[in-house]
């Protein structure tokens, strides 16, 4: 056993050797472009940071959860009530224990629901969520939009992305290694079988959806500047909860860095898309999407795996008989 | 009382919007994101037939009903039966048709778009008065309300007084077991899922006799039509009507007791609710 | 596979924007961008009040055989993109427009929010920004912050004060009595019209006896209507989004609302609002308006139908090729396509449009049409800030 783990703990050693590299070199980007290439890479830095923190949850647990935009929403509203009174960092601060306790109640609450049931009750929710906030503007503060100017430019924006990013990375990795991530893998496999071994799998999935919610909330809170006029139609947009969803599942979930693959190459497929086809966007990504969960039935992540597996293959296949060439893997 | 009335009177179109998905959800196990689409679709035909020919809609439902349920087959076969069979389990087949629906939905307002633009069409049809008890509704709505009677009891005769009806109930139930008794599950599947669209089509061609409708708007439907199938139970076609006429008297009491503002929220809380204490639907029965 | 399909995409794009920045040097043709939403909830609005009458003015410009630049005749390429209702979509266009396209102007988006939102990018990046489809207060603030930003289309503050004048006069003659009912859309537009005329209307002897909002996806407006019939006013205002001026509209006349002032917000003035409810609509009061009387009016109503094939509507539409048309007569007269020079002609200059002569005042329009209404199948301006050509305003009489 031992062994095992110290070969792992090098090889982990050695991913966060390239993610530390990559994130370095991703963070010098604004150095050379502060146009439409830092646009687009705070989009992809956003989503990728939203569909990591939703893949830590889902990813073990396969609860597909469509709450995202509720939490990012009150990220973004944590803000945008607040700019004007309080530090920056204390309303990123607030927008993170504000989703992670609602995070909470749903979770308590939905313990007894599962599959679908669970998907449309967190889109129930979000979309309950924003009409409360809508409904309590209109009433009380008699004013919908909310003006967030900051000295933020796009580029504090990325870096601010990035380094939540690396710390959802580290976190994810946490969990992964500690008594919850192992309890939720195997709640993911079967929850009858983890009840039974003595797990209490309620306070588990509780806890993560709140780690999960936590972090879109602070996606949320570090957006708001950008937009600098914040409404509910723009803040709790469901589309964010559909994207992400969307983006996580074609990257693949069954691992905490896959959801990136996912996003990297869908972001730049779809923004090509919007530029080259303005008038027929919704008619090519519907096509590209089609193809891509046809022809991609586990995600990009399912793709690599199947070429590194005919990879292995062929090479057992050369060095030994044909006995071996089993695949340990399957 | 009038609340009442208005109540069941918005309660029969969102039975509408629901009936057909109820069918597609339940019984093909496909969540099909794109039924908004597909009623949206149902709207233009039968405001292309209005306008074009002068043919009435509700007698235009015939010629958009059937088609509706052809094209519904062929996506059936063509599209998602490919995923059915390549599915390991319920979850994975959810997963992969909520990601192949959404891509239709995508296709499906696209084509719209190019069709029609992205403007505002509605027209005027049986939009006078008529008087219930003093008060005054539309006779369109009052003839929708007919219609969802009609086509939901249509049904209800169909899966539980017919040999093939029975055997659709029972795919829903468990496709195993039924593919066990001789049931063509493969066929049954096909046809509950073309039916749903051929009846989502239907509530189309009525709806659009009082909606204001645009390429971009399906998503809508969709949405209040999930809440409905999930609370009225999965399948369960006597649940949805129930659920709907509950979520339209909801709304109109809110809307004229407390606040319209408040309309959709408490949507939301009764469907919160409901899945909650009656996670099975309201008529569902609890499963082992 | 798949992915080689994305490779070579990206491949064409680099290749693509790089002959882009190439051709640069020998500019023969003005690039303007525009980027507004042809798909999502405001796509209905944008594809009646925006895109239209871009493509009009576009197709007249080129027609004329370009903007005079400095004496010399460059044609307009239009650069378009969907924005999808989405502030995140519609900020990355402009970015996209302004530093990888390298458009010479861009033409502001639609809507309120999403203008707001993107003000600061076009800001930084120096372009001018006359915004049409916005309806805000505050636009003072706003120009100070962004002295770069125009306003076209009025203020909320404008547009409230101009019905609730409007039915003040009518109060005042003994033609309605004092009674009133307000609804509005829980969103933007409609919590900062009925925040201003609220307090107006109570000021002016008003009594508001029922009084709503409602969320912005709502189709079902029985309750409201009965319940506003029920209250017994003789004025209804109601400051609603395109779906909900139909719904309401359309459950006024089930109803049969017994009132003598019926005021919709925002698609009052599109046409399709005549086709849907035929004669019904005779005597309803409305947002905007334009001088119908006007021959260049009418003339850009006729040309935009038979261009683009899509009728315009009656308040926004002319203002938005009107808005064009001061960009295009600031380009001639700064003689060159420096933004900077533009922006400085357009505050200083005063235009020659369809919706007659424009000079703005601290950035801002001041004059702009208030309230509309049907009459003889026409949307006819009734009330303005001191526009010429409006007509005396109706008692509605009837929904049939």
């Amino acid at each position: 056993m031992t062994p095992l783990l110290a070969t792992i703990t090098r090889r982990e050693a050695g991913i966060a050797v390239i993610g530390a590299v990559m994130l370095a070199a991703a963070a010098t980007l604004p150095l050379f472009d502060t146009g439409f290439y830092l646009s687009l890479a705070l989009n992809i830095a956003m989503y990728v940071v939203l569909c990591t923190a939703w893949t830590l949850f889902s990813g073990p647990t396969h609860y597909i959860s469509l709450a995202s935009a509720a939490f990012f929403g009150i990220g973004t509203y944590s803000v945008a009530l607040g700019i004007e009174t309080l530090p920056f960092p204390l309303l990123v601060t607030i927008g993170f224990v504000a989703s992670a306790v609602l995070a909470g109640l749903v979770g308590i609450a939905t313990l007894r629901l599962s599959g679908v049931y669970f998907v449309i009750f967190t889109l129930g929710l979000a979309e309950l969520v924003r009409q409360v906030v809508t409904w309590a503007q209109t009433n009380f503060t008699r004013g919908v939009g909310l003006y967030v100017f900051t000295d933020f430019t796009e580029a504090h924006i990325y870096w601010m992305l990035l380094g939540l990013a690396a710390v959802v990375y580290v976190t994810g990795w946490l969990v992964n290694r500690s008594r919850l991530g192992f309890a939720l893998r195997i709640i993911g496999n079967d929850e009858t079988v983890a009840r039974h071994v003595g797990i209490n799998t309620a306070m588990a999935k509780v806890a993560l959806f709140m780690i999960s919610g936590g972090f879109i909330g602070i996606v949320g809170a570090f957006l708001a500047p950008r937009f600098a006029y914040v409404e509910p139609p723009s803040a709790f947009n469901p589309m964010i909860s559909f994207q992400v969803v969307i983006m996580a599942l074609l990257g693949g979930t069954g691992r905490l860095w896959a959801p990136l693959l996912g996003v990297i190459p869908f972001t730049i497929l779809f923004d090509q898309i919007s530029a080259n086809f303005p008038n027929h966007t919704s008619l090519v990504i519907g096509i590209a999407f089609m193809s891509v969960v046809y022809l991609l039935p586990r995600g990009v992540v399912g793709l690599i795996e199947d070429m590194r597996r005919m990879k292995r293959k062929f090479r057992i296949v050369w060095t030994d008989d044909a006995a071996l060439g089993k695949d340990p893997a399957e | 009382m009038e609340i009442l009335i208005t109540g069941i009177v918005l309660g029969g179109t969102y039975a509408l919007i629901a009936v057909g998905l109820t069918l597609q959800y339940g019984v093909a196990r496909i969540m099909n994101l794109a039924n908004g689409e597909n009623l949206v679709f149902a709207c233009f035909g039968a405001f292309w037939l209005w306008s074009t020919f002068t043919i009435n809609p509700v007698l235009g439902i015939a010629i958009v009903a059937p088609a509706a349920f052809a094209l519904n087959w062929a996506i059936y076969v063509v599209m998602l039966r490919p995923l059915v069979n390549r599915a390991k389990n319920r979850g994975q087949l959810e997963v992969d048709s909520i990601l192949a629906t959404f891509g239709l939905m995508f296709i499906a307002q696209g084509i719209m778009l190019l069709g029609f633009g992205g403007g505002y069409y509605n027209y005027n049809f049986l939009s006078q008065p008529i008087a219930i008890l003093g008060a005054n509704y539309g006779l369109n709505r009052i003839v929708a309300l007919c219609a969802a009677v009609v086509i939901a009891g249509a049904l209800y005769v169909f899966l539980t007084h017919t040999r093939y009806g029975t055997a659709i109930r029972a795919v829903a139930v468990d496709p195993t077991a039924a593919g066990l008794v001789a049931i063509d599950v493969p066929r049954a599947s096909a046809f509950a899922f073309a039916l749903g669209g051929a009846l989502t089509a239907a509530s189309g061609a009525l709806l659009s006799t009082f909606y204001t409708f645009n390429a971009s708007m399906g998503t809508l439907f969709t949405m209040k039509a999930l809440i409905i199938v999930i609370m009225g139970g999965v399948g369960d076609v006597r649940g949805a009507v129930i659920a709907a006429l509950l979520l339209g008297i909801t709304e109109t009491a809110v809307a004229s007791l407390i606040d319209p503002g408040l309309t959709l929220a408490a949507t939301y809380t009764l469907f919160i609710l409901v899945l909650l204490f009656r996670p099975q639907g309201i008529f569902g029965r609890h499963m082992a | 596979m798949e992915r080689r399909t994305l490779l070579r995409t990206i491949a064409a794009a680099t290749l693509a924007s790089a002959m882009m920045v190439g051709g640069a040097y020998a500019q023969e043709t003005i690039k303007i961008g525009a980027s507004g939403p042809k798909t999502g909830p405001l796509a209905g609005g944008g594809a009646v009040t925006y895109w239209p009458a871009i493509q009009l003015w576009v197709h007249d410009v080129n027609g004329r055989g370009g903007i005079d630049v400095g004496g010399k005749k460059m044609k307009v390429e239009l650069i378009e993109y969907d924005d999808k209702t989405s502030n995140e979509e519609a900020i990355k266009n402009y970015q996209r427009l302004m530093t990888v396209d390298k458009v010479d102007f861009v033409i502001p988006p639609y809507g309120t929010g999403i203008n707001l939102a993107v003000a600061p990018l076009i800001a930084r990046n120096g372009y001018p920004h006359i915004a049409v489809t916005a309806v805000a207060d505050g636009l003072e603030e706003f120009v100070k912050r962004w002295p770069n930003t125009f306003w076209t289309l009025g203020t909320s503050q404008g547009m409230a004060n101009g019905i609730v004048d409007l039915l003040k006069k009518l109060k005042d003659d003994g033609t309605i009595n004092g009674k009133l009912a307000l609804v509005s859309v829980a969103d933007a537009f409609g919590i900062e019209m009925s925040k201003t005329a609220k307090p107006a209307f109570e000021a002016a002897g008003f009594e508001i006896v029922y009084e709503s909002s409602y969320p912005l996806t709502q189709q079902d407006f029985a309750p409201i209507i009965s319940a506003a019939k029920n209250a017994g006013p003789d004025s209804f205002v109601a400051f609603s989004y395109p779906g909900d001026t139909f719904g309401l509209t359309q459950q006024a006349t089930i109803a049969d609302l017994p009132v003598k002032a019926y005021y919709t917000g925002v698609a009052t003035a599109f046409p399709a609002f005549a086709g849907a409810n035929g004669a019904a609509a005779e005597g309803v009061l409305g947002i905007g308006g334009v001088n119908a009387d006007d021959p260049k009016i009418q003339d850009f109503i006729k040309r935009q139908k038979e261009v683009t094939g899509v009728e315009p509507d009656y308040w926004a539409s002319p203002v938005q090729y009107a808005s064009l048309e001061v960009l295009e007569q600031a380009i001639t007269a700064a003689g060159s396509l420096d933004k900077g020079a533009v922006i400085k002609a357009i505050g200083e200059g005063s235009f020659d449009t369809i919706m007659g002569s424009w000079k703005f005042e601290n950035n801002i329009i001041t004059k702009f049409w208030t309230v509309g209404q049907w009459q003889g199948g026409h949307f006819k301006g009734v009330a303005s800030t001191g526009l010429d050509g409006a007509v005396a305003p109706v008692l509605k009489k009837g929904w049939k």
